[in-house]
């Protein structure tokens, strides 16, 4: 045990912890101990505690997705008690500590459910649909060749802040893990509002938002009723005014489509 | 792209046939108030109403276009949800979702069966058990008066208007800050606001129909 453990006092919590081992095999909750828990261990390295123990008793360590582990990359995934991530205030599950929680808590920890992030083990889900969604969005219209100047194309501090704090994404899926219709407009939004706030992705900004909808829809997203549970869950305090941006800017593409002011957007499918 | 499958297509079709109807919530109710005056301000009101059947039937129409659009696109939209999250967690812990909003479609169909309901009550007055007892004022004037008098004199009838006004209060003390944020319009500036409004007007709704049942039964007007 590390010197924290003793210096702080440890915690014992019990863990009821969904197993599943393999996409279609059927799960179940499963009971463990988390013994010797400081309150500076990280959420990841109380079930890394967890994981050693199973391990020496010759039993399968839960599976578990990260990377990062400093709240950047968007690979660390579970729900806790209900809420993705624990539902602490732009905290991603590699940044939550265990001093949010008592001795002798129950916790329970789940994956990502949503139709479009089928579990592949325990807790690790596949969200490879949201990549589906970036690659449907399509590219960016710049210059190649020579490496433009710097400042070529202008833009302005308030538009680029606006653009950076739809940037602040990191694609973990919360979003989708929190809604109750499973949608991904929380996503979306942002990365819809970002480039359609850039000059460089105003160019294809019609084609971008018709076929991330229609892409939505393909990879089994629901739609949007508006309950703002993502907001709630999102570790990057993205805004629901982005689902705002993402509707404007659908029913922008659409009106100019209908009176021909752009060509019929083809929203080709992801797949 | 399309305005009635793509996700936001239809949610902005959800939005404009939702306000559409809450304007005219807004103005049945204001009529209604004339019944306020006695006997002879909603008798007068009636009169002059159906004086101008352009009017009245332009309405009808918009009213109908609007109910049957909104009805069918929230099953599908709902159908769709569903299907989309199937599995739910073993804790049901919500951050912001409210019981109005995950509990539209419900509210809605049971605002749908009281709109056909209330159409056969009193517009087409043939609602079995329930005959409206046709009376004329002396001067050959349709008593308006007596008739919503009489069906609201039976406590059924005025508990199954005043439960029904508070599933109107529910849905749309959700669904009106909603279709700002679904036809774009939200930002955390204006949202508060939206809320607000969303929520008086509801409330306001709530009062001023639910009002009319309750005076009623409890012998305030009618008598
Ligand atoms: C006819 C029966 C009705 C049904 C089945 C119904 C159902 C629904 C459902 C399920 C939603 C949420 C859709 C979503 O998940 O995004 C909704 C939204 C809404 N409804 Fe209804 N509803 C009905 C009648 C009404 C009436 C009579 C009014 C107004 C007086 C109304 C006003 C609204 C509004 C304002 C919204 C919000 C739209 C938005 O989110 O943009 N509805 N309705
Ligand atoms: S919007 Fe927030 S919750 Fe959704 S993927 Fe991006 S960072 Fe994660
Ligand atoms: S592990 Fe990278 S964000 Fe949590």
């Amino acid at each position: 045990m590390s010197a924290h453990a003793t210096e702080h006092g440890t915690m014992n919590l019990k863990l009821i912890v969904w197993r599943q081992s393999a996409p279609d095999k059927a799960g179940r909750f499963e009971t463990y101990e988390a013994k010797g828990i400081t309150p500076h261990h990280s959420f990841l390295e109380m079930l890394d505690v967890v994981n050693e123990d199973l391990i020496k008793a010759g039993q399968d360590p839960i599976a578990f997705d990260h990377d990062c582990r400093e709240g950047i990359c968007g690979m660390c995934s579970a729900v806790v008690n209900g809420v993705p991530h624990g539902g602490h205030e732009r905290t991603t599950l590699c940044q939550l500590h265990m001093r949010k929680f008592k001795d002798g808590d129950a916790i329970y920890i789940e994956p990502w459910r949503a139709r479009a992030f089928p579990i592949l083990r325990d807790l690790v889900v596949d969200r490879g649909s949201l990549d589906k969604l970036i690659q449907a969005a399509g590219y960016v219209s710049c210059h190649t060749g020579g490496v433009p100047d710097g400042n070529a194309i202008l833009v302005g501090k308030p538009e680029a802040d606006y653009a950076m704090d739809a940037a602040e994404c990191i694609g973990c899926g919360a979003c989708v893990a929190a809604c109750p219709n499973g949608a991904a407009m929380l996503f979306a939004g942002a990365k819809v509002s970002q480039l359609a706030e850039l000059p460089q992705g105003q160019v294809e900004a019609p084609q971008r938002v018709a076929a991330m909808v229609r892409a939505m829809a393909d990879q089994g997203f629901g739609n949007c009723s508006n309950h703002y549970e993502c907001e709630g869950a999102c570790p990057k305090g993205i805004k629901v005014k982005f689902i705002a941006r993402l509707n404007r800017e659908f029913t922008k593409a659409l009106f100019l489509e209908k009176i021909g002011a752009i060509s019929t957007v083809k929203a080709a499918s992801a797949d | 792209m399309r305005l009635l499958s793509d996700s936001i297509g239809r949610k902005v079709v959800m939005a404009i046939t939702g306000l559409l109807m809450v304007l005219f919530v807004v103005g049945h109710m204001l009529g209604n108030m004339s019944i306020f005056a006695g006997a002879n301000g909603i008798n007068t009101y009636a009169e002059k109403l159906h004086g101008l059947p352009v009017v009245v039937w332009a309405t009808r129409l918009v009213m109908l276009t609007a109910v049957l659009f909104h009805l069918v696109l929230s099953i599908a939209i709902t159908l769709e949800n569903n299907k989309a999250n199937p599995t739910a967690y073993a804790v049901d812990r919500r951050l912001r979702a409210t019981f109005a909003g995950k509990n539209m479609i419900w509210t809605g169909l049971l605002l749908g069966g009281f709109i056909v309901f209330h159409l056969f009550h009193f517009t087409i007055r043939s609602v079995p058990g329930m005959e409206i007892v046709q009376v004329q004022e002396l001067s050959g004037r349709f008593d308006v008066f007596a008739m919503v008098a009489g069906a609201f004199g039976k406590g059924i009838t005025a508990l199954v208007y005043v439960v029904s006004m508070l599933m109107l209060y529910l849905h749309l003390s959700h669904g009106i800050q909603s279709t700002f944020q679904s036809v774009g319009l939200n930002n955390p500036k204006t949202m508060p606001g939206f809320v607000r409004f969303g929520s008086v007007l509801s409330v306001i709704f709530l009062i001023g129909y639910g009002a009319i049942p309750l005076a009623i039964l409890f012998g305030l007007i009618g008598k």
